[in-house]
């Protein structure tokens, strides 16, 4: 199961990307509207590159009335993902997204490292939210969590269904002429190549603590379909596409291919047989 | 329609301290004069948005200043080597103006050869900061040239004009001052180019929207916020 990580695609401007997927993750969506951060957004690095849009959205009214139903008629099944300033913004926006069947899953936005994050315990979040809706939650974790496997059982505790695993790290460049920080927030997120390792080592964690027993969105600087295969391995059920659908909108449909290739070669039937391959003893 | 497709580099001219590079365009569409591409960066992260300069025969052209990482690698690039393309993108100029005049600054001039060959010649004015520079003016036959610390606003004629232009953010800035109805084409750090996401997002009518959705020509509107484009670098 390939989906594009939130944020990363708009499948309205991009259609033909987006059911490349099994499933669109819409960008995050808040109980208010929200700007986005001053400009500049962007700076590359020389191992990813930073991003600080700020969860930029039209709020869930305008999100509801006028961006779901031209979603609906992708024909791909639709996540949404949810962020908020505390756990009541976060229940209410569930709330609202109920009554959409059109709406598959929510992910919940826990960890965005371009906003203030909000008051209130993931789990205390997740709790307020597995209230209000019966659609399968994933709760979307920082890797900088000092200690993650804690906050997955903690999450797990509370309601959440799977965990999305990861987001991206803070990070920060400095304009080469001016020594100035080159993000107009001087700190973005930071995703690319460099996030893999600490995607694989989250997801690993976060499987062995859970005993495989929660589905686990995998995501990190995926760009082909051995780093596809990697996330698999230490745990993740799906895998989320992130900075490499900015750079190559046909990743979708590659990295599929180049999977099943991967699947095949190691003479695995189906992705669930790779899944957690990692965790099981060496052959000797 | 956007495309993305494996090109080949079949020439790469020095012009001044630019590069004009030369690329075999396969099935690609050249799209509308003031459209972009983007281009792989080799051993970069991101591809880069550069203005289709030329769309001669089964070719597309970019010039492109060596000033970062990314573009001192395409201007590296050797013939026949091979880098992916993606575009048209974005909106192009309007053409169809009953009395145009070109207008480029600096690296600006990217944009307007192919401008200028799409509607028949018309009159251009371009500037630079150096003679070195100015070298690239050779690419629109006809232009008048000025260089520092002569101003391409100060050879605009007095009577109206339909002014299409490309250039540094305080030269798009006084020309919409001057003439509220140009065509300005803006710039702003782009990581995808199609709307993906939200990374050049600059302040439009009070809200921030995509440059590579709206623009990167903003007819009648321009952005309130520097887009500080050249500190982040290309």
């Amino acid at each position: 199961m390939i989906l594009n990580a939130s944020g990363c695609l708009d499948a309205l401007t991009a259609p033909a990307v987006a059911q490349q997927l099994d499933a669109f993750v819409a960008k995050t969506v808040t109980l208010e509207p929200r700007q986005g951060n001053e400009p500049p957004r962007l700076a590359e690095t020389d191992h990813g590159m930073l991003n600080s849009i700020g969860l930029q959205n039209p709020g869930i009214e305008r999100f509801s009335a006028e961006v779901l139903p031209h979603l609906e008629k992708l024909g791909v099944p639709l996540w949404a993902s949810v962020g908020g300033t505390e756990a009541s913004d976060y229940r209410e926006v569930c709330s609202r997204l109920a009554r959409f069947d059109s709406i598959v899953s929510i992910e919940l936005n826990l960890s965005c490292p371009n906003v203030d994050l909000a008051a209130g315990s993931a789990s205390e979040i997740v709790a307020a939210c597995r209230e209000v809706t019966s659609k399968p939650l994933y709760a979307k974790l920082s890797p900088v969590l000092p200690d993650i496997a804690r906050v997955a059982l903690a999450v797990r505790g509370a309601g959440a269904d799977g965990l999305s695993l990861v987001n991206s790290l803070r990070g920060l460049a400095l304009d080469e002429r001016t020594l100035r920080p080159r993000l107009g927030r001087a700190v973005g997120g930071y995703s690319g190549a460099a996030l893999r390792p600490v995607a694989l080592a989250a997801v690993y964690t976060c499987y062995a603590a859970t005993q495989g027993e929660m589905p686990i969105v995998g995501m990190g600087g995926v760009e082909s379909g051995r780093h596809a295969l990697d996330l698999v391995a230490c745990g993740a059920s799906a895998i989320a596409l992130g900075s490499v659908l900015l750079s190559d909108p046909d990743a979708p449909a590659r990295i599929r291919a180049e999977l099943a290739c991967e699947l095949d070669t190691r003479e695995f039937a189906a992705l669930e047989q790779a899944r957690g391959a990692a965790h099981r003893p060496a052959e000797r | 329609m956007p495309r993305r497709e494996r090109c080949r580099v079949v020439a790469r001219e020095s012009i001044g301290p630019y590069s004009l590079l030369r690329l075999d365009r396969g099935g690609l569409d050249a799209g509308l004069p003031g459209q972009f591409f983007m281009l792989e960066a080799p051993g970069r992260t991101l591809p880069r948005p550069f203005s289709t300069c030329q769309a001669r025969k089964g070719e597309l052209a970019f010039l492109i200043d060596p000033i970062g990482p990314a573009t001192r690698a395409l201007c590296a690039l050797e013939v026949s080597a091979a880098i992916t393309l993606f575009g048209p993108l974005g909106n192009g100029f309007r053409t169809d103006v009953a009395k145009p005049l070109l207008v480029g600054g600096g690296i600006g001039v990217a944009a307007l050869p192919y401008t200028w060959e799409a509607m028949g010649g018309p009159p251009a004015i371009l500037g630079f900061r150096s003679a070195d520079h100015a070298e690239a003016g050779a690419l629109v036959p006809g232009a008048e040239i000025c260089i520092e610390p002569t101003l391409v606003t100060d050879l605009l004629p007095d009577e109206p004009r339909d002014l299409l232009a490309c250039g540094p953010e305080p030269m798009l800035r006084e020309l919409r001052r001057l003439s509220p109805d140009a065509q300005l084409a803006w710039e702003a750090p782009m990581a995808c180019g199609y709307g993906a996401c939200y990374g050049c997002a600059v302040e439009i009518d009070g809200e921030f929207k995509r440059l590579c959705v709206e623009g990167p020509i903003l007819n009648g509107r321009s952005p309130v916020t520097p887009i500080l484009a050249r500190e982040v670098g290309q």
